[in-house]
Protein backbone atom coordinates (compact mmCIF):
# COMPACT_ATOMS: atom_id res chain seq x y z
CA UNK A 1 0.00 0.00 0.00
CA UNK A 2 1.24 3.37 -0.98
CA UNK A 3 2.16 5.23 2.02
CA UNK A 4 1.18 8.92 2.34
CA UNK A 5 3.99 11.02 3.63
CA UNK A 6 5.38 14.34 2.94
CA UNK A 7 7.49 15.09 0.06
CA UNK A 8 10.50 15.02 1.88
CA UNK A 9 10.03 12.27 3.23
CA UNK A 10 8.91 10.58 -0.01
CA UNK A 11 12.26 11.32 -1.50
CA UNK A 12 14.15 10.98 1.03
CA UNK A 13 12.99 6.93 1.47
CA UNK A 14 12.76 5.98 -2.41
CA UNK A 15 15.37 7.94 -4.09
CA UNK A 16 19.35 6.97 -3.59
CA UNK A 17 22.64 8.11 -5.25
CA UNK A 18 23.59 6.20 -8.31
CA UNK A 19 19.61 4.75 -8.96
CA UNK A 20 17.84 4.74 -12.55
CA UNK A 21 15.11 7.47 -11.78
CA UNK A 22 12.23 8.43 -14.57
CA UNK A 23 10.61 11.36 -13.79
CA UNK A 24 7.70 10.88 -16.52
CA UNK A 25 4.73 13.44 -18.20
CA UNK A 26 4.50 13.99 -22.09
CA UNK A 27 4.60 18.08 -21.83
CA UNK A 28 1.37 17.61 -18.86
CA UNK A 29 2.36 16.51 -15.18
CA UNK A 30 5.37 16.64 -14.82
CA UNK A 31 6.43 16.51 -11.47
CA UNK A 32 8.84 19.73 -10.94
CA UNK A 33 8.31 20.25 -7.18
CA UNK A 34 9.80 16.18 -6.58
CA UNK A 35 12.26 17.23 -9.05
CA UNK A 36 13.44 20.06 -7.14
CA UNK A 37 13.01 18.15 -4.17
CA UNK A 38 15.71 15.82 -5.20
CA UNK A 39 18.15 18.18 -6.64
CA UNK A 40 17.78 20.04 -2.33
CA UNK A 41 18.84 16.88 -1.05
CA UNK A 42 21.81 16.47 -3.02
CA UNK A 43 20.90 13.56 -4.78
CA UNK A 44 23.64 12.48 -7.41
CA UNK A 45 25.30 9.82 -10.00
CA UNK A 46 21.51 9.74 -11.14
CA UNK A 47 20.74 7.67 -14.33
CA UNK A 48 17.75 9.84 -15.67
CA UNK A 49 15.01 8.32 -18.03
CA UNK A 50 12.80 10.39 -20.17
CA UNK A 51 11.02 10.43 -23.14
CA UNK A 52 10.88 14.39 -23.77
CA UNK A 53 13.62 15.53 -21.15
CA UNK A 54 13.02 19.38 -20.53
CA UNK A 55 13.03 22.11 -18.16
CA UNK A 56 13.19 20.17 -15.31
CA UNK A 57 16.04 17.43 -16.54
CA UNK A 58 18.08 20.76 -17.65
CA UNK A 59 17.93 21.59 -14.05
CA UNK A 60 19.24 18.30 -12.71
CA UNK A 61 21.65 18.57 -15.14
CA UNK A 62 22.73 21.98 -14.81
CA UNK A 63 23.28 21.18 -10.87
CA UNK A 64 25.60 18.09 -11.66
CA UNK A 65 22.99 15.34 -10.01
CA UNK A 66 22.54 13.34 -13.43
CA UNK A 67 25.63 11.07 -14.40
CA UNK A 68 23.98 9.88 -17.78
CA UNK A 69 20.63 10.27 -19.39
CA UNK A 70 18.35 7.72 -21.73
CA UNK A 71 16.10 10.07 -23.70
CA UNK A 72 14.55 10.40 -27.24
CA UNK A 73 13.51 13.94 -27.59
CA UNK A 74 15.83 16.96 -25.08
CA UNK A 75 14.87 20.26 -25.79
CA UNK A 76 12.55 22.55 -24.56
CA UNK A 77 9.09 22.60 -26.33
CA UNK A 78 8.46 25.51 -29.17
CA UNK A 79 11.24 27.39 -27.62
CA UNK A 80 14.73 25.87 -28.58
CA UNK A 81 17.52 24.09 -27.00
CA UNK A 82 18.08 23.16 -23.57
CA UNK A 83 21.04 25.02 -22.30
CA UNK A 84 21.99 22.86 -20.11
CA UNK A 85 21.94 19.77 -21.21
CA UNK A 86 23.82 21.31 -24.27
CA UNK A 87 26.47 22.42 -22.01
CA UNK A 88 27.19 19.08 -20.45
CA UNK A 89 26.89 17.10 -23.76
CA UNK A 90 29.09 19.94 -25.88
CA UNK A 91 31.72 21.29 -22.95
CA UNK A 92 31.01 18.84 -19.99
CA UNK A 93 30.33 20.91 -17.66
CA UNK A 94 29.47 20.77 -14.48
CA UNK A 95 30.54 17.23 -15.53
CA UNK A 96 30.47 14.53 -18.34
CA UNK A 97 26.92 13.20 -19.27
CA UNK A 98 26.67 9.52 -20.78
CA UNK A 99 23.71 9.80 -23.14
CA UNK A 100 21.83 7.05 -24.40
CA UNK A 101 19.62 8.49 -27.17
CA UNK A 102 16.26 6.74 -29.16
CA UNK A 103 13.54 7.50 -30.64
CA UNK A 104 10.27 8.35 -29.23
CA UNK A 105 8.21 5.06 -30.18
CA UNK A 106 11.47 2.84 -29.10
CA UNK A 107 11.44 4.68 -25.41
CA UNK A 108 7.36 4.01 -25.11
CA UNK A 109 7.62 0.38 -26.33
CA UNK A 110 10.57 -0.07 -23.64
CA UNK A 111 8.66 1.00 -20.68
CA UNK A 112 5.53 -1.14 -22.32
CA UNK A 113 8.15 -3.83 -22.17
CA UNK A 114 9.15 -3.01 -18.74
CA UNK A 115 5.24 -2.86 -17.51
CA UNK A 116 4.79 -5.82 -18.81
CA UNK A 117 7.67 -7.51 -17.21
CA UNK A 118 9.40 -8.33 -20.46
CA UNK A 119 13.37 -7.72 -21.13
CA UNK A 120 13.02 -6.10 -24.32
CA UNK A 121 10.49 -4.06 -26.30
CA UNK A 122 10.37 -4.55 -30.57
CA UNK A 123 9.40 -2.19 -33.16
CA UNK A 124 9.15 -1.35 -36.09
CA UNK A 125 11.48 1.17 -36.43
CA UNK A 126 14.77 2.57 -37.12
CA UNK A 127 14.52 2.41 -40.42
CA UNK A 128 17.81 4.10 -42.54
CA UNK A 129 18.14 6.14 -39.18
CA UNK A 130 21.88 6.69 -37.74
CA UNK A 131 20.85 6.49 -34.07
CA UNK A 132 21.57 2.29 -34.34
CA UNK A 133 24.98 3.37 -35.09
CA UNK A 134 25.67 5.56 -32.30
CA UNK A 135 23.84 3.53 -29.23
CA UNK A 136 24.49 -0.27 -29.06
CA UNK A 137 21.23 -0.46 -27.38
CA UNK A 138 19.56 -0.66 -30.54
CA UNK A 139 19.46 -4.08 -32.08
CA UNK A 140 17.15 -6.03 -33.92
CA UNK A 141 15.31 -9.37 -34.17
CA UNK A 142 14.44 -11.56 -36.61
CA UNK A 143 10.21 -12.71 -36.56
CA UNK A 144 9.87 -16.42 -36.01
CA UNK A 145 7.10 -16.29 -38.21
CA UNK A 146 7.26 -14.21 -40.45
CA UNK A 147 11.68 -13.91 -40.70
CA UNK A 148 10.17 -9.51 -41.12
CA UNK A 149 13.68 -7.68 -38.85
CA UNK A 150 12.97 -5.85 -36.40
CA UNK A 151 14.21 -3.32 -33.90
CA UNK A 152 14.71 -4.12 -29.97
CA UNK A 153 15.27 -1.97 -27.43
CA UNK A 154 15.91 -3.43 -23.89
CA UNK A 155 12.95 -2.93 -21.43
CA UNK A 156 13.31 0.33 -19.18
CA UNK A 157 13.21 -1.08 -15.75
CA UNK A 158 13.77 1.97 -13.42
CA UNK A 159 14.90 2.33 -9.72
CA UNK A 160 12.41 4.79 -8.91
CA UNK A 161 9.73 6.64 -10.99
CA UNK A 162 7.96 9.54 -10.26
CA UNK A 163 5.05 11.30 -11.65
CA UNK A 164 2.42 13.98 -10.47
CA UNK A 165 -0.88 13.45 -11.13
CA UNK A 166 -4.46 15.04 -10.25
CA UNK A 167 -5.08 13.43 -6.99
CA UNK A 168 -5.49 10.30 -5.07
CA UNK A 169 -8.14 9.22 -2.25
CA UNK A 170 -6.76 8.67 0.96
CA UNK A 171 -5.95 4.99 0.80
CA UNK A 172 -3.10 5.81 -2.07
CA UNK A 173 -5.11 5.39 -5.00
CA UNK A 174 -4.30 7.46 -7.64
CA UNK A 175 -5.85 9.13 -10.80
CA UNK A 176 -4.58 10.60 -13.53
CA UNK A 177 -6.20 12.20 -16.99
CA UNK A 178 -5.70 14.29 -20.25
CA UNK A 179 -2.53 14.12 -21.49
CA UNK A 180 -1.56 10.60 -19.72
CA UNK A 181 1.69 10.11 -21.68
CA UNK A 182 3.65 7.28 -20.23
CA UNK A 183 3.39 7.32 -16.79
CA UNK A 184 1.37 4.63 -16.31
CA UNK A 185 3.69 2.61 -17.80
CA UNK A 186 6.83 3.67 -16.10
CA UNK A 187 5.57 3.22 -12.58
CA UNK A 188 4.64 -0.35 -13.32
CA UNK A 189 7.69 -0.78 -15.22
CA UNK A 190 9.83 0.46 -11.51
CA UNK A 191 10.73 -1.04 -8.45
CA UNK A 192 9.62 2.06 -6.36
CA UNK A 193 7.48 4.92 -7.39
CA UNK A 194 6.52 8.38 -5.87
CA UNK A 195 3.36 10.00 -7.33
CA UNK A 196 3.12 13.41 -6.47
CA UNK A 197 -0.74 14.97 -6.42
CA UNK A 198 -2.74 17.88 -6.60
CA UNK A 199 -5.60 16.98 -3.97
CA UNK A 200 -6.17 13.97 -1.63
CA UNK A 201 -9.72 13.73 -1.89
CA UNK A 202 -12.11 11.30 0.26
CA UNK A 203 -13.50 9.58 -3.00
CA UNK A 204 -11.15 9.08 -5.92
CA UNK A 205 -14.61 9.46 -8.17
CA UNK A 206 -12.46 8.10 -11.66
CA UNK A 207 -14.88 9.98 -14.33
CA UNK A 208 -15.29 6.89 -16.07
CA UNK A 209 -14.98 3.14 -15.50
CA UNK A 210 -11.69 3.18 -17.96
CA UNK A 211 -10.04 5.99 -16.30
CA UNK A 212 -6.24 5.79 -15.92
CA UNK A 213 -6.16 4.24 -12.14
CA UNK A 214 -2.86 3.75 -10.37
CA UNK A 215 -3.92 1.61 -7.32
CA UNK A 216 -2.37 2.60 -4.01
CA UNK A 217 -0.83 -1.24 -3.74
CA UNK A 218 1.24 -0.68 -7.37
CA UNK A 219 2.37 2.69 -5.82
CA UNK A 220 5.17 3.48 -3.19
CA UNK A 221 4.70 6.77 -1.76
CA UNK A 222 2.18 9.71 -2.49
CA UNK A 223 3.15 13.11 -1.50
CA UNK A 224 0.37 15.79 -1.72
CA UNK A 225 1.85 18.83 -3.91
CA UNK A 226 -0.90 21.27 -5.11
CA UNK A 227 0.90 23.01 -8.10
CA UNK A 228 3.74 20.73 -7.99
CA UNK A 229 3.20 20.22 -11.78
CA UNK A 230 4.07 24.30 -12.26
CA UNK A 231 5.29 25.19 -14.92
CA UNK A 232 3.77 22.47 -17.32
CA UNK A 233 0.15 21.83 -16.29
CA UNK A 234 -2.36 20.17 -14.33
CA UNK A 235 -5.26 19.28 -17.01
CA UNK A 236 -8.53 20.66 -14.79
CA UNK A 237 -6.63 22.75 -12.58
CA UNK A 238 -4.10 25.34 -13.88
CA UNK A 239 -2.79 25.81 -17.55
CA UNK A 240 0.90 25.12 -18.49
CA UNK A 241 3.49 28.22 -18.26
CA UNK A 242 4.38 28.95 -21.55
CA UNK A 243 5.37 32.31 -20.51
CA UNK A 244 8.11 30.57 -18.31
CA UNK A 245 8.51 28.00 -20.39
CA UNK A 246 9.91 31.12 -23.05
CA UNK A 247 11.75 32.62 -19.90
CA UNK A 248 13.53 29.65 -19.38
CA UNK A 249 15.80 30.71 -22.50
CA UNK A 250 17.55 33.00 -20.79
CA UNK A 251 17.62 31.94 -17.36
CA UNK A 252 19.48 28.74 -18.70
CA UNK A 253 21.76 30.27 -20.95
CA UNK A 254 24.16 31.37 -18.68
CA UNK A 255 25.84 29.22 -15.92
CA UNK A 256 25.28 32.15 -13.32
CA UNK A 257 22.43 32.97 -13.77
CA UNK A 258 21.26 29.64 -14.22
CA UNK A 259 22.96 28.77 -10.63
CA UNK A 260 21.41 32.25 -9.45
CA UNK A 261 17.78 30.88 -10.34
CA UNK A 262 18.80 27.01 -8.45
CA UNK A 263 19.87 28.81 -5.06
CA UNK A 264 16.69 31.54 -5.10
CA UNK A 265 14.30 29.00 -6.43
CA UNK A 266 15.16 25.55 -5.38
CA UNK A 267 17.92 25.31 -2.56
CA UNK A 268 16.30 28.07 -0.22
CA UNK A 269 12.62 26.94 -1.14
CA UNK A 270 10.22 24.16 -0.46
CA UNK A 271 7.51 21.81 -1.69
CA UNK A 272 4.97 24.25 -0.48
CA UNK A 273 6.10 27.41 -3.01
CA UNK A 274 4.50 25.66 -5.68
CA UNK A 275 0.87 26.01 -4.07
CA UNK A 276 0.62 29.92 -5.15
CA UNK A 277 0.21 28.23 -8.76
CA UNK A 278 -2.37 25.89 -7.73
CA UNK A 279 -5.88 26.31 -9.10
CA UNK A 280 -9.13 24.64 -9.87
CA UNK A 281 -9.64 26.01 -12.98
CA UNK A 282 -9.84 24.56 -17.04
CA UNK A 283 -6.89 23.97 -17.76
CA UNK A 284 -6.84 25.77 -21.25
CA UNK A 285 -3.46 26.42 -22.66
CA UNK A 286 -2.45 29.64 -22.68
CA UNK B 1 -3.48 39.24 -52.75
CA UNK B 2 0.29 39.79 -52.93
CA UNK B 3 1.12 41.33 -49.74
CA UNK B 4 2.56 38.64 -47.61
CA UNK B 5 5.59 37.00 -46.19
CA UNK B 6 7.85 34.68 -47.59
CA UNK B 7 7.07 32.89 -44.33
CA UNK B 8 3.09 33.13 -44.50
CA UNK B 9 3.57 31.73 -48.54
CA UNK B 10 5.32 28.79 -46.60
CA UNK B 11 2.59 28.46 -44.12
CA UNK B 12 0.02 28.55 -46.42
CA UNK B 13 1.62 26.88 -49.92
CA UNK B 14 1.98 23.93 -47.21
CA UNK B 15 -1.47 24.14 -45.85
CA UNK B 16 -3.02 23.27 -49.41
CA UNK B 17 -1.27 19.85 -49.43
CA UNK B 18 -3.47 18.45 -47.10
CA UNK B 19 -7.44 17.43 -47.65
CA UNK B 20 -10.68 16.54 -45.81
CA UNK B 21 -9.61 12.81 -46.02
CA UNK B 22 -6.41 13.18 -44.20
CA UNK B 23 -5.35 11.93 -40.59
CA UNK B 24 -2.45 13.96 -40.18
CA UNK B 25 0.21 13.35 -37.62
CA UNK B 26 1.71 17.02 -37.09
CA UNK B 27 4.80 18.12 -35.45
CA UNK B 28 5.16 21.53 -33.53
CA UNK B 29 5.83 25.37 -34.99
CA UNK B 30 5.56 25.33 -38.76
CA UNK B 31 3.96 22.11 -39.43
CA UNK B 32 1.28 22.55 -36.89
CA UNK B 33 0.39 26.45 -38.34
CA UNK B 34 -0.15 24.52 -42.01
CA UNK B 35 -2.42 21.95 -40.76
CA UNK B 36 -4.33 24.34 -38.88
CA UNK B 37 -4.93 26.99 -41.21
CA UNK B 38 -5.90 23.76 -43.87
CA UNK B 39 -8.53 22.40 -41.20
CA UNK B 40 -9.80 26.39 -40.82
CA UNK B 41 -9.97 26.92 -44.41
CA UNK B 42 -10.66 23.75 -47.00
CA UNK B 43 -10.39 21.22 -44.97
CA UNK B 44 -12.44 21.44 -41.89
CA UNK B 45 -13.19 17.49 -41.28
CA UNK B 46 -9.19 16.85 -41.34
CA UNK B 47 -8.29 14.59 -38.78
CA UNK B 48 -4.78 16.46 -36.68
CA UNK B 49 -2.95 14.29 -34.37
CA UNK B 50 -0.33 15.53 -32.43
CA UNK B 51 2.11 13.24 -30.35
CA UNK B 52 1.05 13.80 -27.00
CA UNK B 53 -1.82 11.17 -28.03
CA UNK B 54 -4.37 13.98 -29.00
CA UNK B 55 -6.30 12.35 -31.64
CA UNK B 56 -9.04 14.83 -34.15
CA UNK B 57 -7.93 17.70 -32.28
CA UNK B 58 -9.47 21.47 -33.21
CA UNK B 59 -7.23 24.27 -31.12
CA UNK B 60 -8.05 27.83 -31.05
CA UNK B 61 -4.62 28.83 -30.94
CA UNK B 62 -1.25 27.28 -31.60
CA UNK B 63 0.25 24.91 -29.09
CA UNK B 64 3.67 26.01 -28.13
CA UNK B 65 4.61 22.70 -27.18
CA UNK B 66 3.30 19.54 -28.47
CA UNK B 67 1.08 18.46 -25.70
CA UNK B 68 -0.19 21.86 -24.72
CA UNK B 69 -3.71 21.28 -22.94
CA UNK B 70 -5.45 23.02 -25.60
CA UNK B 71 -4.75 19.85 -27.69
CA UNK B 72 -6.81 17.76 -25.30
CA UNK B 73 -9.20 20.01 -24.33
CA UNK B 74 -10.58 20.00 -28.25
CA UNK B 75 -9.32 16.39 -28.97
CA UNK B 76 -11.82 13.87 -30.44
CA UNK B 77 -10.33 11.47 -27.58
CA UNK B 78 -6.69 10.93 -26.41
CA UNK B 79 -4.62 8.00 -25.79
CA UNK B 80 -1.69 7.24 -23.78
CA UNK B 81 1.87 7.71 -25.92
CA UNK B 82 2.41 3.92 -26.05
CA UNK B 83 -1.13 3.54 -27.84
CA UNK B 84 -0.15 6.51 -30.09
CA UNK B 85 2.98 5.61 -31.60
CA UNK B 86 1.95 1.49 -31.26
CA UNK B 87 -1.50 1.06 -32.66
CA UNK B 88 -2.14 4.52 -34.37
CA UNK B 89 1.43 5.22 -36.30
CA UNK B 90 2.94 1.77 -36.04
CA UNK B 91 -0.40 0.48 -37.30
CA UNK B 92 -0.97 2.00 -40.66
CA UNK B 93 -3.45 4.53 -39.59
CA UNK B 94 -2.16 7.22 -40.70
CA UNK B 95 -2.09 8.68 -43.74
CA UNK B 96 0.35 11.72 -44.08
CA UNK B 97 3.11 12.83 -41.49
CA UNK B 98 4.13 16.90 -41.59
CA UNK B 99 8.05 17.46 -40.41
CA UNK B 100 9.70 20.32 -39.57
CA UNK B 101 13.26 19.97 -39.10
CA UNK B 102 17.05 21.34 -38.78
CA UNK B 103 18.97 20.39 -41.62
CA UNK B 104 17.80 18.33 -44.81
CA UNK B 105 19.56 16.89 -47.84
CA UNK B 106 18.72 16.43 -51.52
CA UNK B 107 17.02 13.43 -50.69
CA UNK B 108 15.21 14.25 -47.91
CA UNK B 109 16.32 13.01 -45.15
CA UNK B 110 16.14 15.09 -41.90
CA UNK B 111 18.74 16.06 -38.57
CA UNK B 112 17.44 17.36 -35.96
CA UNK B 113 20.36 15.53 -33.49
CA UNK B 114 23.86 17.31 -34.08
CA UNK B 115 25.97 19.67 -35.74
CA UNK B 116 29.52 17.97 -35.83
CA UNK B 117 30.34 14.03 -34.47
CA UNK B 118 27.77 12.21 -32.85
CA UNK B 119 30.30 12.48 -29.64
CA UNK B 120 31.59 15.39 -29.50
CA UNK B 121 29.18 17.65 -31.40
CA UNK B 122 29.41 21.60 -32.04
CA UNK B 123 25.78 21.81 -31.71
CA UNK B 124 23.56 18.93 -29.65
CA UNK B 125 19.89 19.29 -30.83
CA UNK B 126 17.12 18.16 -29.54
CA UNK B 127 17.00 14.92 -30.95
CA UNK B 128 14.40 12.97 -33.07
CA UNK B 129 11.42 12.36 -30.92
CA UNK B 130 8.49 10.58 -33.25
CA UNK B 131 10.29 11.44 -36.54
CA UNK B 132 12.30 8.37 -36.85
CA UNK B 133 8.81 6.35 -36.62
CA UNK B 134 6.78 8.86 -38.37
CA UNK B 135 8.94 8.74 -41.39
CA UNK B 136 8.91 5.18 -42.44
CA UNK B 137 5.06 4.45 -40.73
CA UNK B 138 2.90 7.59 -42.03
CA UNK B 139 1.54 7.33 -45.58
CA UNK B 140 3.36 10.00 -47.05
CA UNK B 141 5.46 13.26 -45.58
CA UNK B 142 5.16 16.54 -46.35
CA UNK B 143 7.91 18.24 -44.85
CA UNK B 144 7.90 22.39 -44.45
CA UNK B 145 11.19 24.31 -43.32
CA UNK B 146 12.75 27.86 -44.95
CA UNK B 147 15.04 27.65 -47.70
CA UNK B 148 18.57 28.15 -46.59
CA UNK B 149 22.33 27.07 -46.83
CA UNK B 150 22.60 25.77 -43.45
CA UNK B 151 19.50 24.20 -43.65
CA UNK B 152 19.31 22.71 -47.21
CA UNK B 153 22.80 20.56 -46.79
CA UNK B 154 25.37 18.62 -49.29
CA UNK B 155 25.77 16.08 -46.74
CA UNK B 156 23.93 15.86 -43.32
CA UNK B 157 26.16 14.83 -40.31
CA UNK B 158 23.68 12.71 -38.99
CA UNK B 159 20.30 11.16 -40.58
CA UNK B 160 17.92 11.27 -37.69
CA UNK B 161 15.11 10.06 -39.87
CA UNK B 162 15.09 8.32 -43.40
CA UNK B 163 13.97 10.38 -46.56
CA UNK B 164 14.64 8.88 -50.00
CA UNK B 165 18.00 7.47 -48.05
CA UNK B 166 20.68 7.51 -51.28
CA UNK B 167 17.84 7.87 -53.65
CA UNK B 168 16.10 5.46 -56.24
CA UNK B 169 14.81 2.94 -54.53
CA UNK B 170 16.57 2.68 -50.99
CA UNK B 171 13.06 2.70 -49.22
CA UNK B 172 11.98 -0.28 -50.87
CA UNK B 173 15.12 -2.53 -50.40
CA UNK B 174 14.88 -1.68 -46.61
CA UNK B 175 11.39 -3.04 -46.60
CA UNK B 176 9.21 0.31 -46.57
CA UNK B 177 5.85 0.02 -48.07
CA UNK B 178 5.12 4.04 -47.30
CA UNK B 179 6.12 6.72 -50.05
CA UNK B 180 8.46 8.92 -47.86
CA UNK B 181 8.96 12.23 -48.71
CA UNK B 182 6.43 13.96 -51.20
CA UNK B 183 6.56 17.39 -51.34
CA UNK B 184 9.00 19.83 -49.40
CA UNK B 185 7.23 23.35 -48.77
CA UNK B 186 9.87 26.00 -48.40
CA UNK B 187 9.54 29.95 -47.98
CA UNK B 188 11.08 30.45 -51.49
CA UNK B 189 9.45 27.19 -53.85
CA UNK B 190 8.32 23.78 -53.42
CA UNK B 191 10.21 20.76 -54.20
CA UNK B 192 9.42 17.13 -55.16
CA UNK B 193 11.33 14.26 -55.40
CA UNK B 194 12.55 12.82 -59.20
CA UNK B 195 10.51 9.91 -59.81
CA UNK B 196 13.26 8.05 -60.59
CA UNK B 197 16.67 9.22 -58.94
CA UNK B 198 14.44 10.74 -55.99
CA UNK B 199 16.45 13.79 -55.31
CA UNK B 200 14.43 16.99 -54.57
CA UNK B 201 13.50 19.12 -58.07
CA UNK B 202 11.81 22.58 -57.30
CA UNK B 203 8.52 22.36 -59.43
CA UNK B 204 6.74 25.52 -57.82
CA UNK B 205 8.07 29.13 -57.49
CA UNK B 206 6.56 31.81 -55.05
CA UNK B 207 5.40 34.81 -56.58
CA UNK B 208 8.12 37.63 -57.10
CA UNK B 209 10.92 34.84 -56.40
CA UNK B 210 13.77 34.20 -58.62
CA UNK B 211 15.19 31.31 -59.67
CA UNK B 212 18.84 32.81 -58.56
CA UNK B 213 17.26 33.44 -55.17
CA UNK B 214 16.24 29.37 -54.90
CA UNK B 215 19.91 28.50 -56.50
CA UNK B 216 21.82 30.86 -53.53
CA UNK B 217 19.81 29.39 -51.06
CA UNK B 218 20.58 25.60 -51.16
CA UNK B 219 23.76 23.83 -50.27
CA UNK B 220 23.26 21.53 -53.26
CA UNK B 221 23.19 22.55 -56.81
CA UNK B 222 19.62 22.44 -56.74
CA UNK B 223 17.71 21.40 -60.12
CA UNK B 224 14.52 22.52 -61.53
CA UNK B 225 11.83 20.41 -62.97
CA UNK B 226 11.16 20.47 -66.68
CA UNK B 227 8.18 22.26 -66.09
CA UNK B 228 7.90 24.54 -62.95
CA UNK B 229 4.90 26.64 -62.21
CA UNK B 230 4.09 30.16 -60.18
CA UNK B 231 2.84 28.82 -56.34
CA UNK B 232 -0.71 30.99 -56.77
CA UNK B 233 -0.18 33.52 -53.86
CA UNK B 234 -2.39 33.31 -50.71
CA UNK B 235 -6.26 33.83 -50.90
CA UNK B 236 -7.70 37.10 -48.80
CA UNK B 237 -9.66 33.85 -46.84
CA UNK B 238 -5.99 32.11 -46.35
CA UNK B 239 -3.85 35.02 -45.38
CA UNK B 240 -6.93 36.25 -42.88
CA UNK B 241 -7.23 32.96 -41.29
CA UNK B 242 -3.44 32.61 -40.87
CA UNK B 243 -2.73 36.15 -39.61
CA UNK B 244 -5.87 35.47 -37.16
CA UNK B 245 -4.46 32.29 -35.50
CA UNK B 246 -1.05 34.10 -35.19
CA UNK B 247 -2.85 37.18 -33.48
CA UNK B 248 -4.71 34.75 -31.17
CA UNK B 249 -2.03 32.58 -30.17
CA UNK B 250 0.41 35.62 -29.51
CA UNK B 251 -2.53 37.33 -27.28
CA UNK B 252 -2.86 33.85 -25.34
CA UNK B 253 0.93 33.53 -25.02
CA UNK B 254 1.28 36.85 -23.68
CA UNK B 255 -1.74 36.38 -21.28
CA UNK B 256 0.34 33.62 -19.91
CA UNK B 257 3.30 35.81 -19.68
CA UNK B 258 1.50 38.25 -17.68
CA UNK B 259 -0.05 35.67 -15.42
CA UNK B 260 3.13 34.09 -14.47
Amino acid sequence: MAKIVPLAEAIGDNVRDGDTVAMEGFTHLIPYAAGHEVIRQGRKDLFLVRMTPDILYDQLIGVGAARGMKFSWGGNPGVGSLHRFRDAVENQWPRPLEIEEHSHAAMANAYEAGAANLPFAMLRGYIGADLPKVNPNIKSVTCPFTSEVLAAVPAIRPDVTIIHAQRADRKGNVLLEGIVGVQKEAVLAAKRSIVTVEEIVDELAPPSPNSVVLPSWAVTAVSHVPGGAFPSYAHGYYPRSNAFYIGWDEIARDRDSFTAWIKENVLDAGPEDFARHAGKTPAKAA
Amino acid sequence: MTDFTPTEMMTIAASRELSNDDVCFVGIGAPSAACNVARLTHAPDITLIYESGTVGTKPDVLPLSIGDGELCDTALFTVSVPEMFRYWLQGGRITTGFLGGAQIDRFANLNTTVVGPYDHPKVRLPGGGGAPEIASNCGRIFITMALSKRGFVEKLPFITSMGHGEGGDHRERLGMKTKGPTRVITDLCILEPDAVSKELTVVSIHHGVTREQIVENCGWPIKFASRVIETPVPSEVELATLRDINARTRKAHQASREAA
